[in-house]
């Protein structure tokens, strides 16, 4: 079973995301901004999961996430589940929850929108959440989240 | 309240202060005292109508405007942000009122200044003065807010007015009736806030077979150029024109109710029966405006 799992090295201290939907770690991958990043990173793509038939992974050596970068994968994949490992040994595994309130990353696709127009960061509401979808708090125009792209 | 960007912003409770200070306002129970100070009324996108109200609300009030009206003017071609451009005229009054063809202007414009922002209208998105002046009317009309029968009629894809409408009554247990040409019809994200709340509606193409349920029935406009073909237009226009004989057999109560202005879609034979009320419903206008900068302002009434 735990061979199954993992076909790739564990990390000795870290994060793993698992449960990505799959298809969608390398757009979590970009959120996490990993192509700069010098950390030892592990991206597995369509995966044999029990819980979800398939599923992406992605492990990242020496990095902890920070709140803001957990909730933006939850919006991403929801199902996603965070897995902190201190010397090859799980110390925290959790759900991540949506958050209610994304700051910064999220570009409005409505181009008569302010926050396109001015330089104003952007602020969305979570308005849905099977499938994720999200209100832009300036012009009130409402998105599935696999509509929108991302800045980090 | 500091500002009034949206009436997603507003409470129930905001509705039914604003609604019974316009009241007092109207029948003169308090006399507000707005002298000395001064409003600017920056229409980036010009309205007439919108603009003479707000206008007539401040003198009625005792205060000074200044206006500005289209992009053309000030700085705006000089190529200043907007925020600029708003951060130095609040420098200089004490409330703004701001209408704009970009969506989110006037909640930009209430996080960039520190004196109170009113939306005049900002591009499709909200026009919540105009949403509380339809409250009134129908408060005034009706008697109350509560469990009222409203059809509306025409372009309900893209008239905010009916959208706006529809989401502040959603707090009054209402049963809406939405007649429109099949692609004008109320789009899904009204649709699905008002299933959420478990709102009544029904959507029709004619509104003639429940006319004699309703209590308010709110029109709008339907563009000819809304539609590619025009034989479509000519196809469907006469539904949606409001004739005094469709208003046989209504209720007593009935009232028709439009944002105005109005072209060919309610016949000037209504305009002399008991139910039309969109002149009356321009003149609240003026008692909500005035309600609303009292509120925002928190001038002192007697
Ligand atoms: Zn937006």
């Amino acid at each position: 079973m735990k061979k199954k799992q993992l076909k790739v090295d564990p990390i000795k201290t870290g994060t793993v995301i698992d449960h990505i939907t799959a298809g969608k770690a390398l757009q979590v991958a970009e959120i996490l901004n990993i192509s700069n990043s010098e950390s030892e990173i592990m991206v597995g793509i369509n995966l044999y999961s029990k819980k979800m038939g398939k599923k992406d992974i992605i492990k990242i050596e020496d990095r902890e996430l920070s709140e803001e970068e957990a909730g933006s994968i939850a919006l991403i994949s929801p199902t996603a589940t965070l897995i902190i490992i201190e010397n090859y040994k799980v110390v925290r595994k959790f759900f991540i929850d949506v958050p209610e309130k994304i700051k910064h990353h999220i570009i409005c696709p409505n181009p008569n929108c302010i926050t396109n127009i001015e330089s104003v960061p952007t602020l969305f509401f979570l308005a849905g959440k099977n499938p994720v979808e999200v209100r832009c708090s300036y012009c009130e125009k409402k998105y599935f989240i696999d509509d929108v792209k991302f800045s980090f | 309240m500091k500002n009034l960007i949206s009436m997603r912003d507003i409470s129930k409770e905001d509705i039914l202060k604003l609604i019974d200070s316009a009241n007092k306002i109207e029948t003169g129970k308090v006399k507000v005292d707005m002298s000395g100070k001064l409003a600017a009324l920056l229409f980036f996108e010009p309205s007439t109508r919108t603009h003479f109200s707000f206008e007539t609300a401040v003198k009625k009030l005792g205060g000074n405007t200044f206006s500005m009206s289209g992009t053309s003017s000030t700085s705006v071609k000089k190529g200043e942000t907007l925020a600029d451009t708003l951060m130095t005229i609040s420098m200089y009054v004490d409330i703004i009122i701001i209408r704009h063809i970009i969506e989110g202007a006037a909640r930009f414009a209430s996080e960039t200044v520190n004196i109170p922002v009113i939306n005049a209208g900002d591009g499709t998105n909200q026009h919540p003065t105009q949403a509380m002046l339809d409250l009134y009317s129908i408060q005034k009309t009706q008697g109350s807010l509560n469990n009222l029968t409203v059809g509306m009629v025409g372009d309900l894809r893209l008239g905010r007015t009916v959208h706006s409408l529809a989401q502040a009554l959603s707090d009054f247990n209402p049963t809406f009736y939405f007649a429109s040409p099949r692609h004008l019809q109320m789009p899904a994200y009204i649709k699905d806030d008002l299933k959420a709340k478990n709102i009544k509606f029904t959507e029709l193409e004619d509104i003639k077979d429940v006319m004699h349920t309703l209590d308010i029935m709110y029109v709008t406009r339907i563009q000819k150029e809304r539609f590619a073909v025009l034989e479509d237009y000519e196809k469907v226009k006469d539904s949606y024109i409001i004739t005094k004989k469709l208003l046989e057999g209504v209720k007593k109560n009935f009232k028709v109710l439009h944002p105005l202005p109005r072209v060919n879609e309610i016949t000037k034979d209504v305009d002399d029966t008991e139910y039309a009320y969109y002149f009356q419903q321009a003149r609240n206008g003026v008692f909500m405006r005035q309600a609303i900068i009292t509120e925002l302002l928190n001038l002192e009434k007697h």
